[in-house]
């Protein structure tokens, strides 16, 4: 566990949403120094809280054709495992976005990412199911996304006020 | 008929009140379609979800009638729960705590309640818009107290006796401070409350940008000992949970005055919107969080215009309240009305002159952070550009 100073706290919540801006900028945000900034990145950095820094893309403003589902998975506990093994199975698949451990009516929540429902199904059929452990699966394909790591994809915010106002 | 003397149709006083300094500008921006703008004296943020939501809940639930004149029970009530853990002042939410239509209401009604002709009002400028007028429509007499920018635009005790006469009533506190976000520390309060007791001046504190502070928190003037008396706080939620538009704002103070105030508001207005005062209720309740987050990203916007105008070199002290920087442009020998007009003609940005604050407000800009960083940016790198020409064309 990583105890967090105060700056790492604004930092990260900082660059959560927004990646791309510079340490200059962060320091003058922030009212310190840059080198302040950079000891903070490179720690969190090394300590894999930060552990990446990615794009998000609304995929369906392109021609790209991208097909996400959501399988829930139901296992079989292994002894002495649990099921970190099953999951490390899973994850493994590069097609697989990601999978977290559930509480309730199932085990495991998959996120997968394919080209068409069918390259999708294959995976489930062929690979997920046929795995040892795995019980059950129900498959759910997104049919659109409305918001999305805290980020609204259906539409623009616009500023709505006056141009002036006392 | 035409031997009647023809009816001065207008009130002459209403004719005699000059029309805010902030309209003109509004004209001339509201032809430009496509102008960035660093003028809005409101939070880009909208209303929290869950207040919002509150609001829609009181609908559905058909609370659509008229609440009491003076507000909902436990609106009041969190208000002065509110009072009490913030400022530790104990008000009775029935007879000393009453909902109004947006803060200046509220302004509008102490000056109504308690001014008879002649009486004077002290007034710092560089001040909100409404209280000059406010003073006038009430037959009281403003007494103008220019602040400077060597105090950071506090009010000093010395600054505020040179303007006591016998006729002294009230004295405005417009703090933290729209346009210059300038604050008073309790010291600063201290020495003021001395003088207002001693000449028995009624304060009005209009304490609307009071969660925006950084660095410090604020303290009101009715928390100070022998102030609580004669002290009329003014707040709303319009600013701190970005509330604007749901036209809520409150008056807290002594029941003697409150009563008088509540007697004009009961004819004038009968009762603040209903649906407001439900989702002011939860904004009390549970809004305490957003407003941190809210403070947090003006904090930071703040740093960052400070550090942009000083790059460009235009002085400006630090403010330390509200969502406003107040940077001096004296060196470009125009007036502010001037320097505002061109930088919106020339690289289309709208900035408020600091002259529709009061006269005190020239040779000063009102620049609002209440904007997206890449907003901020954007309109910052305009200036600086104007700015640079300007220096150019000087030699």
């Amino acid at each position: 566990m990583t105890t967090l100073t105060t700056l790492d706290e604004h930092v990260l919540a900082i660059i959560e949403k927004n990646s791309r801006i510079n340490t200059k900028e962060l320091a003058i945000l922030l009212g310190t120094e840059e080198k302040e900034i950079r000891d903070s990145l490179v720690r969190l950095e090394e300590n894999g809280v930060i552990c990446g820094y990615h794009t998000m893309v609304d995929w369906d403003k392109t021609g790209v054709e991208k097909v996400t589902a959501l399988i829930e998975v139901r296992v079989t506990p292994q002894r002495g495992k649990g099921f970190d093994e099953i999951a490390e199975r899973i994850y493994k698949y590069p097609e697989v976005n990601s999978v977290y451990l559930i509480s309730g009516g199932y085990d495991l929540l998959v996120s997968l990412e394919g080209k068409s429902l069918k390259q999708v199904s294959s995976f489930v059929t062929n690979k997920l199911s046929t795995l040892d452990t795995v019980i059950g699966t129900t498959t759910h394909f997104i049919l659109k996304k409305y918001k999305d790591h805290g980020t609204i994809m259906t539409r623009k915010h616009e500023d709505q006020r006056e141009m002036i106002t006392p | 008929m035409s031997e009647n003397k023809k009816k001065q149709v207008l009130s002459e006083k209403c004719l005699g009140i000059q029309p805010s300094g902030i309209r003109k500008f509004f004209d001339i921006v509201s032809e430009m379609k496509d102008a960035i703008s660093l003028g809005v004296g409101e939070p880009d943020f909208d209303t929290p979800w869950h207040i919002r939501d509150e609001g829609i809940y009181s609908l559905e639930k058909g609370r659509t009638f008229y609440t009491s004149n003076s507000g909902l029970k436990e609106l009041r009530e969190e208000i002065a729960r509110y009072m009490k853990r913030t400022q530790g002042i104990d008000y009775d939410p029935i007879r000393e705590v009453f909902i109004t239509v947006g803060g200046s209401e509220a302004i509008d009604l102490m000056f109504r309640a308690m001014i008879n002709e002649g009486d004077e009002v002290l007034l710092p400028q560089p001040s909100y818009v409404s209280y000059l007028p406010c003073t006038v429509l009430a037959d009281g007499v403003p007494v103008v107290i220019d602040l400077k920018e060597e105090k950071e635009f506090r009010l000093t005790a010395a600054e505020l006796e040179e303007k006591i006469t016998d006729r002294s009533k009230i004295l405005v506190l417009p703090f933290p401070n729209n346009p210059t976000g300038s604050i008073m520390t309790r010291e600063d309060l201290e020495e003021i409350a001395r003088v207002c007791i001693e000449h028995d001046l009624y304060v009005l504190s209009d304490e609307i940008y009071g969660e925006l502070t950084y660095g410090s928190t604020h303290v009101s003037i009715a928390s100070l000992p022998g102030m609580r008396e004669r002290t009329i706080v003014v707040n709303g939620f319009s600013k701190a949970y970005a509330m604007t538009g749901w036209r809520l704002g409150y008056a807290c103070g002594p029941e003697e005055i409150i009563a008088q105030m509540v007697k004009i508001h009961q004819f004038a207005i009968m009762c603040a919107p209903t649906t407001s005062q439900y989702a002011a209720v939860e904004a009390l309740r549970n809004g305490d969080e957003d407003v941190a987050m809210m403070r947090e990203a003006y904090n930071q916007r703040r740093r960052f215009v400070v550090f942009k105008l000083r790059e460009m070199g235009l002085p400006c002290f630090e403010p330390r309240g509200a969502f406003y920087v107040f940077p001096c442009i004296r060196e470009f020998g125009m007036t502010s009305e001037e320097f505002a007009t061109r930088l919106l003609k020339e690289e289309k940005v709208a900035i408020v002159p600091g002259t529709a604050f009061g006269d005190s407000g020239e040779g000063f800009l009102r620049i609002s952070y209440a904007y997206s960083l890449d907003n901020l940016r954007k309109a910052l790198g305009r200036l600086s550009r104007f700015v640079d020409r300007l220096r150019e064309a000087e030699g």
